[in-house]
């Protein structure tokens, strides 16, 4: 019996990438800017977003939030104390979200009456990279109590993120954060990285990055 | 860790091509995964094992090939191969990059299969 190879040239997350493009003209259609926030267990995602909601809820603007964890729906408690919608998404064995899980849980939601959507993802540094969910852009998280070298650590996440926000920032002194080492390191795995800082306790940086947030509503889709 | 749901997409897609006119036994699946892919070639070929099992595929043998980052530095007007994952600056003039050529690949090529002698 004789071989031949059959030629296939098909992306393996062919299923998730069509999905997500088809997530990303439904946000684009109805104005939705949609943010897609990755970082590793315990940088505060929560913690940023619990602010973040509140605040741009208090300047008028619809706000919504998807919240991936494994088990428990702890983190949707918290953020649906702001106001806003919010849906937890359960992903038990599965260690980041997909493009269908978000498309499931959009369910029932009018997108064209949403200014914009937050995706909390699964706090892990590896698999979120791999998975577009639609998203305008990506937002990586790095907590100074993590420690500056992260982003050489896990440098394929950092590298598929378009801005990283540098969470904690009150705890910068204690922990001996050296900023300027980490900004380096984000620098070197993603040239010309947009970096901005907060502290979602103090309110230190929350300015910034809520004026951050404003202007992508006028700015043209970064995909 | 998501490579079984990696492999689980790769036996999927390729089962489709079991049973195409011509196709026998799938004995070998070739595929292409950049250094920023995510995915670890170790895991992913456990994985495959265990995906594969009891499908059409049960038994055939994961080819990864495994590429380098490649950039285009602006300043030598060329592709460079990027000795890690790291440092995203031109190996040769030092410049940094952020032009990716190659390395997010994760993609089946091809897979090699017997071929029935037609009747």
């Amino acid at each position: 019996m004789n071989t031949r190879v059959l030629e296939i040239r098909k992306g393996i997350l062919n299923k998730n990438d069509q999905l997500a493009a088809e997530l990303r003209r439904r946000f684009e259609t109805a104005g939705c800017v949609t943010l897609n926030l990755v970082s590793s267990p315990g940088t505060g995602k929560t913690a940023l977003l619990e602010r973040t909601l509140r605040t741009m809820r208090d300047r008028g603007l619809r706000v919504a939030a998807l919240v991936g964890d494994l088990e428990t729906d702890n983190d949707a408690k918290r953020l649906v104390a702001s106001g806003a919608p919010v849906r937890q998404i359960n992903t038990y064995r599965c260690c980041h979200l997909e493009a269908s899980m978000i498309s499931e849980h959009l369910e029932g939601w009018a997108l064209e009456k949403l200014d914009y959507l937050f995706i909390e993802n699964v706090g892990n540094l590896v698999c979120p990279a791999s998975y577009d969910l639609g998203e305008k852009l990506r937002i990586a998280l790095l907590s100074v109590t993590e420690g500056e070298d992260k982003p050489l650590k896990y440098p394929g996440l950092f590298n598929s993120a378009d801005v990283v926000v540098i969470t904690k920032i009150d705890l910068a002194e204690a922990c001996e954060f050296d900023g300027a080492a980490a900004c380096a390191n984000i620098e070197a795995v993603r040239p010309g990285m947009r970096i901005l800082e907060a502290s979602a306790k103090t309110g230190d940086g929350m300015a910034i990055w809520i004026d951050w947030l404003l202007q992508l509503r006028t700015s043209e889709p970064a995909k | 860790m998501h490579e079984l749901s990696i492999a689980s997409s790769i036996v999927a897609t390729v089962s489709e091509y079991a049973g195409h006119p011509g196709v026998g036994k799938i004995v070998e699946v070739r595929i292409r995964v950049g250094a920023l892919a995510g995915v670890s070639k170790d895991s992913l070929l456990f994985c495959y094992d265990i995906a594969s099992k009891d499908t059409v595929l049960e038994g055939s043998a994961l080819v990864v090939q495994e590429l380098p980052v490649v950039i285009f530095c602006v300043p030598c007007t060329v592709e460079r191969v990027l000795p890690s994952v790291q440092l995203f600056r031109c190996p040769v003039c030092n410049t940094p990059s952020g032009d990716i050529r190659q390395g997010r690949e994760l993609e089946i090529e091809s897979t090699v299969v017997d071929e029935y002698a037609s009747t």
